[in-house]
């Protein structure tokens, strides 16, 4: 199982760096988003929970636009096919995929938080830094196992772009409340107020539920 | 596969149970003390709330059976609960709309998470149609619904678990104030409309069953009859269309 997963994440790591067709687009979206906020709120800069709720409004739906994508490429080019004839465990299929998206969440943060910081917060996080990283590394962590339950489940129908947000969306309101909850003290406008650890405990939870609940059944939707 | 069975004798008990309810609300049931009569809506908004939810729940009970057998009846059922708990669902949201604007003032009211709760979990299993409308083969279909059943229902608590931690709790939550500070007439009445509420879902849920069987049947008896040749191509539809 582990080198199959290690396999197929070097096959999407290698596609990736070779034609760029995910991690730029999302990173753009999200760069243009923060501008689009600045001028539908009218404001030079946010703090507090308003800068919490921009911030992963404009990450999740970055993500979907990942969660899109992810597996055309299988779909497209007979990978399915291929990767259904190899004797390998099929479940390795859903953790593979769901570390890539994992790793291109954490890529487009890696520059759009710097970003948003640059951009719009007001005062920077500060001291508040690591606590903020674990709730970003939780709520990816999130986005990717049910983004790739949803991308494997639309990327069979014929409306691929539409099904992803619409199933996609309200499936991960409680990621997103979670994560501006925790994160509106830490962008608070007088500096970190104390954080309230018991929504990276939410996190961590929806997290072990559909990541149990996805491993149980994305074998159904590779069978042929 | 008979659907129909028993059906006639929980039509009439469940339309004796609502009519039953009914009668208590507008009779014996005593007026709220702070909202005076148009808290009665709660008797109709609550129990199809429930209702509406522990079908959705049912739906990928169903889904999960389903994924485990193969049986196309398994996959019928999970959709026809699902179908009828979002008839239910669009009931609870007018109804629950009115009781906000006659109680608070408002249409809508953000900081109640049980109303806030319900929208998002409506808004879910409103893709549940569109999914299987957009996908055209029958086996792949009922698969990826199943999935698609077991994931949302498994979300259902979750959501709520999340939502009313959220919320400063400013209101009371309905169920706690009704379970606990009810008077015993208004419990009463609840319960008997819960429970009627419960059986006008078995009912129409086993109608739906049973019609849709049998069309399904009647084709099949037709194609025996005629082959083929004799029947109009099947239109794509977001329901099964085979057993």
């Amino acid at each position: 199982m582990r080198a199959t997963v290690a396999a197929l994440v070097r096959k999407d790591a290698r596609l990736e760096l070779r034609a760029f067709e995910s991690v730029p687009a999302m990173l753009m979206f999200s760069v243009s988003t923060f501008v689009l906020f600045h001028f539908g709120l009218d404001r030079g800069a946010l703090a507090g929970d308003l800068a919490a709720g921009v911030l992963w409004v404009t990450l999740l739906l970055a993500a979907v636009l990942g969660m899109n994508r992810l597996f055309l490429a299988e779909r497209e080019q007979g990978g399915f096919d291929g990767f259904l004839m190899a004797p390998v465990d099929r479940t390795a299929l859903f953790v593979a995929k769901a570390l890539v998206l994992f790793c291109f969440l954490v890529a487009v943060e890696l520059v759009a938080l710097p970003a948003f910081v640059i951009l719009l917060l007001q005062p920077g996080p500060g001291q508040a830094l690591p606590e903020l990283l674990a709730v970003l590394l939780l709520a990816d962590a999130g986005i990717a196992v049910v983004g790739t339950l949803v991308g494997a489940l639309a990327v069979q129908t014929r409306a691929r772009d539409l099904i992803v947000p619409l199933i996609a969306l309200p499936l991960l309101v409680p990621v997103v409340i979670a994560a501006a909850e925790a994160s509106a003290p830490l962008f608070a406008a007088g500096g970190a107020e104390p954080f309230p650890g018991r929504w990276l405990v939410v996190l961590a939870l929806y997290d072990a539920v559909f990541g149990l609940l996805a491993y149980a059944v994305f074998d159904f939707l590779l069978e042929e | 596969m008979t659907f129909g069975r028993g059906l006639r004798a929980l039509s009439i008990a469940s339309a004796a149970l609502i009519t039953g309810a009914f009668a208590l609300v507008f009779f014996y049931a005593p007026n709220d003390a702070d909202q005076g009569f148009i808290q009665k809506i709660f008797y109709v908004h609550v129990p199809m709330a429930i209702v509406a939810l522990c079908g959705f729940v049912a739906g990928g009970i169903y889904g999960i059976k389903h994924l485990r057998s193969g049986d196309r009846a398994d996959d019928l059922r999970s959709y026809v609960a699902i179908h009828i708990s979002l008839v239910l669902a669009v009931g609870v949201l007018v109804t629950g709309s009115i009781w906000a604007r006659a109680a608070w003032g408002h249409w809508w009211v953000w900081d109640e998470p049980t109303l806030v709760s319900f929208l998002i979990v409506f808004l879910l299993y409103a893709c549940y149609q569109p999914l299987r409308f957009s996908i055209e083969d029958p086996e792949r279909q009922a698969r990826y619904a199943s999935v698609f059943a077991i994931v949302a229902g498994a979300f259902v608590p979750l959501n709520f678990m999340a939502v009313r931690m959220a919320e400063s709790l400013t209101h009371p939550r309905v169920l706690s104030t009704t379970g606990g500070a009810m008077p015993g007439e208004m419990r009463l009445t609840f319960l008997v409309a819960l429970v009627g509420m419960a059986c006008l879902f078995a009912t129409l849920w086993k109608y739906e069953l049973a019609s849709k069987s049998a069309s399904i049947q009647l084709r099949s008896l037709k194609r025996r009859l005629a082959g083929d040749a004799g029947l109009a191509p099947l239109a794509r539809s977001a329901s099964p269309q085979r057993l």
